[in-house]
């Protein structure tokens, strides 16, 4: 994986020694909260309900084991026990103290990690594929490519004060596992005709309260020009992007009121003009970049089977692993989402057998998922057994990797300021329904995404079973939408109709997984079915 | 503390700046003054009368002005643009970077805050028309890029 | 009654106006009648608070209790977490906030 260099390293040093005398001047007032707020946020700290949270940046998702260990370290040294990773591939702790967050920042760049521009109007961390470097169906790893953007987009002086937040994503596959069309800018990287590789920009995505799948604006950018590419885009969006209504300020209003093809016209005379400005670094950085994410050494000829008659390891096997572009490998998935617990929450120690784990068993790297999960990405089929014994016996075992159980929820009213409701208290009694009843099995690949409001942190418009939590006149309600795709499939689902209370909710996702397994044809998911036969019969079950 | 902040030999030109809008009419003007909606590139046909451009900052996270300026530097614009309005410290970098030089915030900044906010960044990852070797370049052994 | 609230500038704890200072539990808020704007104003300037405002309460056999379930779950703590909340020993007391 990536390494700092002395610049790199220099970078973030100084970010750290830039915070601690904002933080001073704010203790000191000689800053107002009103100059320091979004002084903090490009740094990741939030003040939430209960205190200050610190929103880490895990680049492309990749840590290694001693990043991961680093993590851990911090939860217990500054927070009380434990931190949440994030549908942002992130990691956050909850009850941070403002005089300590320099000194978070300092631990963190000690392990070549920081907290810059996980939040604000600028551009946050970048996205990608929780497989990259693994899947069997990339053409390629994405992250180099997202590194590169990393560099470009940190610390940009023109796009630092953007109408609103802007998210990008880098996948190489045509399998979708990182939302890609519902980013701010999706970038695809595809083999043109010639062979070569570019990167195929899809721009203008997002949830949120005005959810809208991606439009395809230039099929193929070459790769000497993806950086100047993209500031063309963000350059076009920083001067027309509508500062009128935060709501209507993301890239995707612009995209839209625009239209495509006149947003697009504007890209590419910026552009034209900016690669006369000579911003585009060498190819040579590139190839700088690209061998920090060469394969590891995988052995060959090792056993390429994965012996074990134990039920619960091959349950787990089944659900949780997946395949690997090297024989005799697979990707494994630590589920967090034991039955009726938080989703995404780890505790220190847990955390820090992860990183373990990670330097053991996957050549020193994991990787978080945007299902607030974490992938082991390169484990030996042979060593599996010993790996998922020790999970165990640490409560990571749950096989429930993309079923009703591996629910997706954003923080939601429990911690979240900007929340109408809870999600976590939802995400628990689901799975443990679907746990206690037995059908989570019968029900295969069923993605819930819960969000505690509409600015859709949950992505419950993504889910092929979403649930959005709104505030009745005080009282928490729950709306139910079916038939969303994150996937390649990218679709954003539709409200059932009338929200339920809490307990409502759990009854009417039970009930429309019934209609499902009523209905069903061979092979179908829940979301195949919907799509076939429409949302009536599953309004007619939940309301009927 | 500093009222205008200056990074030019020349003499400040303290002529009123006019509108874009009306600056087409009046191009004797010598300053003129671009406010978050308006499109600098309409200043471009024009720039060889203009000594100084203001670029408005009513609120500081509005951050318009920052392509405005990058733009009236890219196009070879050699003449003073100033940042006014709600301009403090914490963005005076990122403001030279994009080719301010000088500034004349609404609430004076600290003399020792402003010299440790502009001596704080040895190196930077973007090329911008400040003159500024970017750290991709420095990698690559191209001090001249 | 109006009561204030808001957090701790330093800590991020979630406080309550006392009469005189910021205590953490909501049951030694005051009334601050029409007093709010100008006490937030006076204790964000003193730096003792940051993001204060005045929310509707009442008063009941517990005690007093915000008008709105996001300002009860500031006054406990995260309902999914019982013991990082103010009443740790309670596990009943994530009822109090529906």
């Amino acid at each position: 994986m990536y390494q700092y260099d002395k610049y790199d390293q220099q970078m973030v040093d100084t970010r750290v020694e830039e915070f601690r005398d904002q933080t001073r001047r704010r203790l000191s007032g000689e800053l107002s909260e009103e100059k320091f707020r979004p002084l903090r946020l490009m740094n990741g700290l939030y003040l939430q309900l209960h205190a200050y949270m610190l929103r880490v940046a895990v680049p492309y998702g990749t840590l290694s084991g001693a990043q991961m260990k680093a993590l851990g370290d911090i939860a217990d040294k500054y927070d009380r026990g434990y931190g949440h990773f994030t549908t942002r591939q992130n990691i956050q702790y909850n009850w941070i103290k403002l005089e300590d967050a320099p000194e978070i920042l300092a631990d963190l760049a000690k392990v070549e990690m920081h907290a810059i521009q996980t939040s604000g109007n600028c551009i946050r961390n970048i996205s990608s594929d929780h497989f990259a470097g693994a899947a069997a169906d990339e053409i390629i790893d994405p992250r180099p490519y997202a590194e590169l953007l990393r560099q470009w987009s940190s610390f940009h002086p023109e796009f630092s004060y953007l109408p609103r937040k802007f998210k990008i994503a880098v996948i190489a596959s045509d399998t979708d596992r990182a939302a890609m069309r519902l980013h701010d800018i999706g970038i695809q990287m595809v083999r043109n005709d010639a062979g070569e590789i570019g990167c195929a920009f899809y721009v203008g995505g997002g949830m949120g309260r005005t959810p809208m799948v991606a439009p395809l604006i230039n099929a193929f950018v070459p790769l000497d020009e993806l950086i100047t590419y993209s500031e063309a885009c963000l350059r076009v969006y920083n001067r027309h992007g509508r500062r009128d209504n935060k709501y209507k300020a993301r890239i995707k209003i612009l995209v839209h009121e625009m239209g495509k093809d006149e947003y697009t016209r504007q890209v590419e005379e910026e552009f034209t003009h900016l690669k006369a400005q000579g911003i585009e670094p060498p190819l040579a950085e590139l190839a700088r970049i690209e061998p920090y994410f060469a394969d590891p050494a995988f052995k060959t000829g090792i056993v390429d089977e994965i012996a074990s008659d134990a039920p619960d390891f091959a349950l787990w096997v089944g659900r949780n692993t997946v395949l690997h572009k090297a024989p005799g490998y697979v990707s494994a998935v630590i589920s967090l989402k034991p039955v009726g617990g938080i989703p995404g929450d780890a505790s220190a120690d847990q955390i820090r057998l992860m990183g373990d784990l990670a330097t053991e068993y996957s050549f020193d790297e994991c990787r978080v998922m945007h299902t607030q999960n974490i992938v082991l990405p390169h484990v030996e089929k042979g060593r599996l057994k010993e790996l998922y014994d020790t999970l165990a016996a640490n409560g990571l075992a749950a096989p429930n990797l993309d079923t009703i159980e591996d629910i997706i929820a954003c923080p939601g009213l429990d911690y979240c300021s900007l929340a109408n409701a809870r999600s976590i208290p939802v995400a628990q009694k689901i799975s443990e329904r679907f746990a206690g009843n037995g059908k989570t099995a019968a029900l295969g690949e069923l993605k819930l995404k819960i969000s505690g409001c509409i600015n859709a942190c949950g992505h419950h418009h993504a889910g092929h079973i979403g649930i959005l939590g709104v505030d009745k006149k005080g009282v928490e309600n729950y709306q139910l939408l079916l038939g969303g795709s994150e996937a390649q499939d990218t679709s954003l689902g539709k409200i059932t109709g009338p929200g339920f209370d809490e307990d409502g909710i759990v009854d009417a996702v039970e009930k429309a997984t019934d209609v499902y397994l009523e209905k069903r044809e061979d092979g179908e998911r829940f979301l195949d079915t919907y799509r076939r036969i429409g949302m009536d019969p599953f309004k007619e079950a939940i309301y009927g | 503390m500093v009222e205008l902040l200056r990074f030019r030999d020349d003499e400040p030109s303290e002529s009123p700046a006019v509108t874009v809008d009306s600056f087409g009419d009046q191009s004797n003007a010598g300053a003129v003054r671009i406010e978050p909606g308006d499109d600098a590139r309409e200043l471009l046909p024009h720039l060889a009368h203009v000594r100084r451009v203001e670029i408005n900052f009513p609120v500081f996270g509005d951050g318009r002005g920052y392509s405005a300026a990058r733009i009236l530097r890219e196009a070879g614009f050699e003449g003073e643009i100033r940042a006014v309005g709600d301009v403090a410290v914490d963005q005076l970098a990122y403001m030279r970077r994009c080719g301010f030089d000088a500034f004349q915030p609404d609430k004076a900044m600290n003399d020792a805050d402003v010299e440790v906010a502009l001596s704080r960044w040895d190196d930077v990852y973007q090329k911008t028309t400040d003159g500024l070797t970017p750290i991709w370049a420095l990698r690559h052994g191209n001090a001249d890029v | 009654m109006k009561i204030l609230t808001g957090n701790d500038l330093k800590t991020g704890d979630v406080t309550w106006w006392d009469g005189q200072g910021w205590s953490r539990h909501v049951n030694d808020a005051v009334d601050v009648g029409a007093m709010a704007d100008e006490i937030a104003a006076r204790e964000e300037a003193a730096r003792n608070v940051v993001s204060a405002y005045a929310i509707d309460a009442t008063t009941d056999a517990d005690g007093i209790r915000p008008a709105h379930i996001k300002d009860r779950i500031r006054a406990l703590g995260p309902t999914v977490r019982p013991d990082l909340t103010l009443k740790p020993a309670d596990p009943e007391a994530g009822n109090w906030v529906i």
